[in-house]
Formats: structure tokens, sequence, C-alpha cells
């Protein structure tokens, strides 16, 4: 995924996500923009519906998400 | 109506709400602060005059996503929301929610609704809304979730009587549950909590009993034992957790869906612009360099011409009481101890009042959470967090409250490097006692035309402190082992022009914590050593005629006087405690009287420079008044040089750089890692460090 591209939420690894990311709205259904990387990819700033955020590489790769 | 004449209203909310700014509208100064404060790290109350005849005593709770105890803060907030006979049990929950992120934020608030307490939902920065082309359906959306909503914004003061009149009229609150999701989650389950607690509890505050880490304090030994029953597995209460919220969502998608619509358009340009430029690869770097960097220098440049006046002001009130009052202990005890003792407390306010506005208005802003954004892949190679700055930094002022700023890591083993860590960092404890040594024993000239001498090596000391705390965690990291997974999450705030009022009741509120906390203890300490250097054994009661006896040659009155005032120090108490440890500090380049010193600053570093004038004023005559010109003048009476020389200046530096003396810190991390076992490593660990470098040091210069 590139700097600036959307997608949908489609599925969730729900073990390996912390609680609190849930409840920032990270959740199937909802839309996500990447809106930043640091250098090395890591961590990555994300839009998800409203809430801006920034997770760990490591993280982000339990979420799946089909482009828009 | 009313049943009493003060309500108990508890602040709940999301971060970044303007929860804090609310409190602040709502209480203006009249706050009372736990030992010490965070912005949103330690329970906050106010006073606050709801009408004539009522008064509200308003609790800031930690700012939370939820009240699934999953960290600290959580705990907090849970605990004072479940437990009612906890003191702050709130007659009303004021849950600050924000209109760009109502959805996320009406999480928290559907499950503080369903504990049936009575819950006022108040939307901030309503001012907003149209300008975010948000379109809202008041009506609507009180019905569905069956509360009184109050639109106000804490920046613009409107809706604040509104919300006034609606705190009192608390009694008439919808008390119904607006997501009953217990039996959705899992009947089977539900139906086995309902049983075990014998409808002593709502079944969703027996869940939420079953989901804390620790166990509450305010249940029975036998819930104790249920909720341990439940507990045995625990990666069904996790997974429960997390359908709680995928529900709790789908609930509040389906109300939103009645009477709340965005259209977001632009708006978002001026974030995305900033963004660019504060998180770019390389130039945000170099950015957040620069702003620390004009940070420290404005801090030392505008707090020093404060410090100076204050300083000398303090030495002259000093003398000039001891020449109007009576001689006696009284006028003894003033100007040598009492005085003193407060001049080295108010000379700190200058530079942590400072240095606090400026993190005040980088948290203020939004520019923090960038910070840590590009920061946690480099603290992780260290073992830390791109939280851990936000410690690292505010440890320059303070590692009290730095510590207590951990809170928000999630990782255990993360959070605990960042606490061990964090008394590395130059505290503004540390100042007076580098500023004094600097001037002391560093000669203030130019480098290459440019650089200034004494600067340079301040300078150096911050780096010296950063670097250590740095390798110090790389070094812990390897040592601590756990097994627990490493999460990593962080909002991103919209970025605000910072409010005055906000930042300056912050930058009051931490002063006044840290005067009040760290003063007590260095003023008594001041009059405990006063009195120990002006009392002593039979040697010095006889010391008068103890030195005529000594003396062969006649010496005239002044010198005389000098001659008894350096006895009777040497045969004080203080003297003779100084004279015990010395061997011990030989090594490092100090004497007694610097050991007496070393001592006291156990206890908090700054006591150092307030005991040395007290040492000094002792002995010394009326011209030196400030301490610097004392230093100066001391002689090692072996080598006739001056006593504060090049290789001892710079051993106390690197002492002081490493030592952990400070009550205060040992305190604080026992209580945030509660068990004395980390505490005392790092007070070891630190105090051997110390003596080494000082060592290593005074045998280079």
């Amino acid at each position: 995924m590139l700097v600036g591209e959307k997608g949908i939420i489609t599925e969730l690894c729900l073990e390996n996500i912390p609680l609190n990311l849930l409840e920032m709205g990270c959740l199937p259904g909802n839309e996500l923009e990447l809106v930043q990387l640091a250098p090395l990819s890591d961590p990555l700033y994300l839009r998800i519906d409203n809430t801006f955020l920034a997770i760990r590489k490591e993280t982000a790769a339990f979420i799946q998400i089909t482009k828009i | 109506m009313l049943k009493s004449k003060t309500i108990k209203i508890s602040l709940v909310g999301n971060p970044n709400t303007g929860k804090t700014s609310l409190f602040n509208v709502l209480t203006g100064l009249n706050q009372k602060v736990g030992n010490y404060p965070g912005i949103t790290v330690d329970k906050k109350q106010g006073q606050c005059k709801l009408s004539n005849t009522v008064s509200g005593i308003v609790t800031d709770l930690p700012g939370t996503y939820s009240i699934n105890p999953t960290s600290i803060d959580e705990s907090i907030v849970l605990d004072t929301l479940l437990n009612n006979q906890n003191e702050d049990y709130p007659d009303v929950v004021v849950v600050v929610a924000d209109i760009e992120n109502l959805k996320r934020n009406l999480l928290l608030f559907t499950q503080i609704k369903d504990l049936e307490i009575p819950t006022i939902l108040a939307i901030n920065m309503a001012d907003q809304m149209k300008s975010k082309g948000i379109s809202f359906d008041k009506e609507t959306l009180e019905r569905e979730l069956k509360t009184k909503i109050i639109l106000v914004s804490a920046r613009k003061n409107t809706g604040i009587e509104e919300l006034k009149e609606a705190i009192i009229s608390y009694n008439s609150s919808d008390l119904s549950p607006v997501a009953s999701i217990a039996y959705r989650m899992d009947h089977e389950f539900f139906e086995d909590v309902k049983l075990k607690f014998k409808d002593k509890h709502s079944l969703y505050k027996s869940w939420l009993l079953i989901t804390q880490h620790q166990s509450a304090t305010f249940i029975t030994d036998e819930e104790h034992k249920i909720i341990h029953e439940f507990r045995s597995d625990i990666k069904k209460i996790e997974k429960l957790q997390h359908k709680e919220t995928v529900l709790r969502y789908s609930v509040i998608n389906e109300i939103l869906k009645k009477g709340y619509r965005v259209n977001r358009s632009e708006g978002t340009d001026i974030r995305a612009y900033l963004d660019k430029i504060l998180t770019h690869k390389i130039f945000g770097y170099f950015l957040f360099t620069f702003i620390l960097l004009a940070i420290f220098q404005s801090v030392f440049n505008l707090a020093s011409y404060p410090m100076d006046f204050i300083d000398t002001s303090f030495a002259e009130m000093s003398s000039y009481l001891s020449s109007k009052l009576p001689s006696g202990p009284f006028s003894d005890l003033l100007s040598e101890g009492v005085i003193p003792g407060i001049g080295g407390i108010v000379i700190f306010i200058p530079q942590i009042a400072i240095l606090f506005f400026f993190i005040a208005i980088l948290e203020e802003t939004g520019y923090m959470s960038r910070v840590v954004f590009l920061m946690d892949k480099v603290m992780r190679r260290f073992g830390l967090n791109g939280k851990s700055v936000i410690p690292l930094i505010s440890g320059t002022a303070c590692a009290v409250p730095a510590i207590m700023a951990t809170r928000n890591i999630n990782n255990w083993k993360e959070r605990l490097i960042t606490i061990l860590v964090t008394p590395f960092t130059t505290c503004s404890a540390r100042l007076p006692v580098y500023v004094i040594i600097i001037a002391v024993v560093i000669p203030n000239k130019m480098l290459y035309g440019v650089f200034n001498l004494q600067g340079l090596i301040m300078m150096s000391l911050y780096l010296i402190g950063f670097i250590s705390a740095i390798i110090a965690a790389y070094v812990l990291s390897k040592f601590i082992k756990t097994n627990e997974q490493s999460f990593f999450v962080i909002e991103m705030p919209n970025y605000k022009f910072p409010s005055f009022k906000n930042v300056f009741i912050t930058v009051i509120e931490r002063t006044k914590a840290f005067v009040f906390g760290a003063g007590k203890i260095i003023l008594s300490i001041s009059i405990v050593l006063w009195f120990l250097a002006s009392n002593g054994p039979e040697s010095y009661k006889n010391a008068e005629s103890l030195v005529k006896l000594q003396q062969i040659d006649e010496l005239n009155d002044e010198e005389f006087e000098q001659q008894l005032a350096s006895y009777k120090l040497q045969h004080s108490y203080i003297g003779i405690l100084g004279k015990t440890i010395e061997p011990a500090i030989a090594p490092l380049g100090y004497d007694w009287k610097m050991g007496i010193a070393i001592i006291s600053s156990f206890a908090a570093r700054e006591v150092f420079v307030s005991t040395l004038a007290t040492i000094y004023s002792v002995e010394s005559d009326e011209q030196m008044t400030t301490i610097k010109e004392r230093l100066i003048a001391e002689v090692n009476p072996t080598t006739q040089k001056r006593r504060f020389d090049l290789p001892t200046g710079m051993s106390l530096l690197i002492f002081y750089a490493f030592a952990l003396q400070c009550a205060g810190t040992v305190a604080i991390v026992k209580r945030e890692t509660k068990s004395w076992k980390w505490p005392l490593i790092q007070f070891v660990g630190m105090g051997i460090i110390a003596y080494i470098t000082a060592f290593i040091t005074y045998n280079i210069f």
C-alpha cells in the first residue's frame, strides 16, 4: 500500500490486535487510508474513518483491506 | 429537586476531546492536584459554582478510550465509577465527546451509560460543526442515547451555563442502559455470571469486575474467588472484550445513522500540509532537533536573569537581617538556615516554569504525537518506545512527573525501561549544582570566538544525560525478559493553536506542585543542617578556650574570629559526620565539606547548593555575599590552592550527572513499579556508575 491510498478493512486477526486499536474504530467495514510512513516504513500513520493514529508495521500486518 | 448543596461530578472522555479545557473552564484556578500532576495523568479536582446555591466538586479523570482496563489510567477511571464507597464516586458523570469523532467517543459513553449512573453527554467543539460539514440531530440522539446532550465549546466558552443547569438537575436523568449487550456477547457465559454473582451487581458491572487485571479493593473475599474462577480462562475474557467492542460499535452505528452525518470534504488541508513537513523523513528529525535546541537555549537565557536576581536578593536579605536583628540563635536560624533554604527553592522557579511552558505548548498543539511517531523505530532499537520520548524530554524538568507520564506505554518492559532510565536525563534539580560548579571552575571565555566555554560544558552535560539514558536502556533491554507482545497505538490529534489558559494553568500547577513538594524537603533539610552545623559535642562548646590554647603567635581579633569559626565547624556534629565519610570520597577529590553537601543532597540534589551556602555562611565573613564568591575563595589547607579546582569540579559534575539523589524519584518509582526492587536497583546502580565515573574523571583532569 502506498502513501495516500485508501481501502476498506475486511478482516482483522483479533488475537493479535490490541483492544485499544479496536476501541479507536479499527473494525471491519471502516475506511482506512495510509497517511504517512516513518523512515523504514515503520510505524504507519493511518486514518481510520475519522480517527488519525499510528501503529507499528507488525500490528498492521494483521489488518486486511481491499483497496478502493 | 436538590438533595445536597454539593454535587460530585466526574469528567470522563477520550484523550484530545478538550476534556481538560472544559475542566479548566468549569473550575478556573480552583484546582487541587494530587502529588504530582501530568496533563491527564493524575486525579485532578476542582471547585465549581453551579448556581447561587449549588456548588460542585469536579474530578477530571484520566483520558481513556474505554473503561476496559488495559492501562493504569483506565483502571483509575473504572475504580472511581464502580466503587460507590470511593470518595470520588460521582453523583453524575459528564462524558466529554468531540463533535468530529463522535462515533469513537460514544463507545466510552455507552459503557458508562450501562453502569446506570446519571450521565450527561457534553459534545465539545460544537462551534466547528459547520466548518467540518457535520449535521447533527440533537433530539433524535438524545432519545436514542437516553441522555441529555449539551453542545459546548470550551474554547469559545459557550454552552457552559446549559451544562451547569443539566448537572444541577441530574436527578431527572434516564438511568436505563443504551446497549444491553451482555447476553448478545455470550448467552451461556453471562447466565453463569448472573448465577454466581447472585444479582448483587448489575450484569455489566459484574463483567467489568471480571475484566480487571488487579482485583478491585472494594469487593468481598467470596467475590474475589468467583472472579478468579472466571479469569482462569483469560483467552476467553479477552475474546469477549473484543466482541464487546465490535457489538458496541454496531449499536452506535445504528444510532448515529439516525441523527449524525459528516460530509467529509476538504477541512483536513492544513493538517495534511503540516504533517507533510513535520513528519517528513528527513526534515521532521531536523526540525525536532532544532525545536529541542531552541527550547533549551531559551530556558537558559531567559531564566538566567531572574535567577541572578533571586540569588543576590536572598543573599542581601540574609545579611540585612543579621545586621538588623539582635544577634542570637533566632537571628542565626533566620539568616543562616531559613532564608538561604527558601532561596534555594525559589531559584528554581524560573527554569522549571519556562521548561514546563514549552512542554505544555508541544503537547497542546499536537506536535508531541508526531515526535512519538517519528521516534518509535529509533527508540525501539534501544528497548524503548516512541512514547518514551515524552518522559525523556519532561525528565529535563523533573523526573517525577516524567515517570508518571510513562503510564501510556502499554508494554510493560518498554515502560519499565523508560522508568529506569528517565532519571539519567538532566533534571532541573541538577541545574543549580551544574550552574554553580561551572561558574566556579570553568573560565568564562569564548572558544573560536563563537562558543562560550561554560555553555559548552553545560550542553555536554545534557548530552551525557541523554546518551547515558539510551545506553542504559539498551543494556537493560538485554537483561529484562518478557513474553508480552509489544503493541503500539497512538492517536494523532488535529493540530491546534495552543489555548493559553490551558498552558498557563498547566505551568502554574506543575510548578506549584514542584515547589511545595520538593520545597518542604529542601527547607527542612536546610534547618536541620544549620542546627547540626551550629551545635556539637564538648570540643565544640569549649571552642573559644581551645583555640586560644592552640595559638602561639598573637592574632588580631579578625584572624582569631576566623580561626574560631573554622574550628567550630570542624567540631560541630556535621563536621564530624563529614570527616567520617571523607576517606570514602577522597579518591573522587572531595573534602569533608563537600561530603556534607553530598550526604544532605541524597534526599534532593538541589540541596547541595543551599548546603554549601549554609556551611560557608557559618564561617565566612560578611563581604562575600554570593555562594559563588565563597566557593572561589575556598582554599585547600594542605596545598594552599583553590579547593574547587578543575579536577574536583569536573568530578562533582559527573557525580551529580549519574547519582540518583532524589527521594521523590525513588518514591514514585516504587509506586509505579509496585515494588522496592526496581527503585533499589536503580539507586544502587546509578550510585555505582556515579562513583566510578567521578573517580575516572578526577584522575583524568
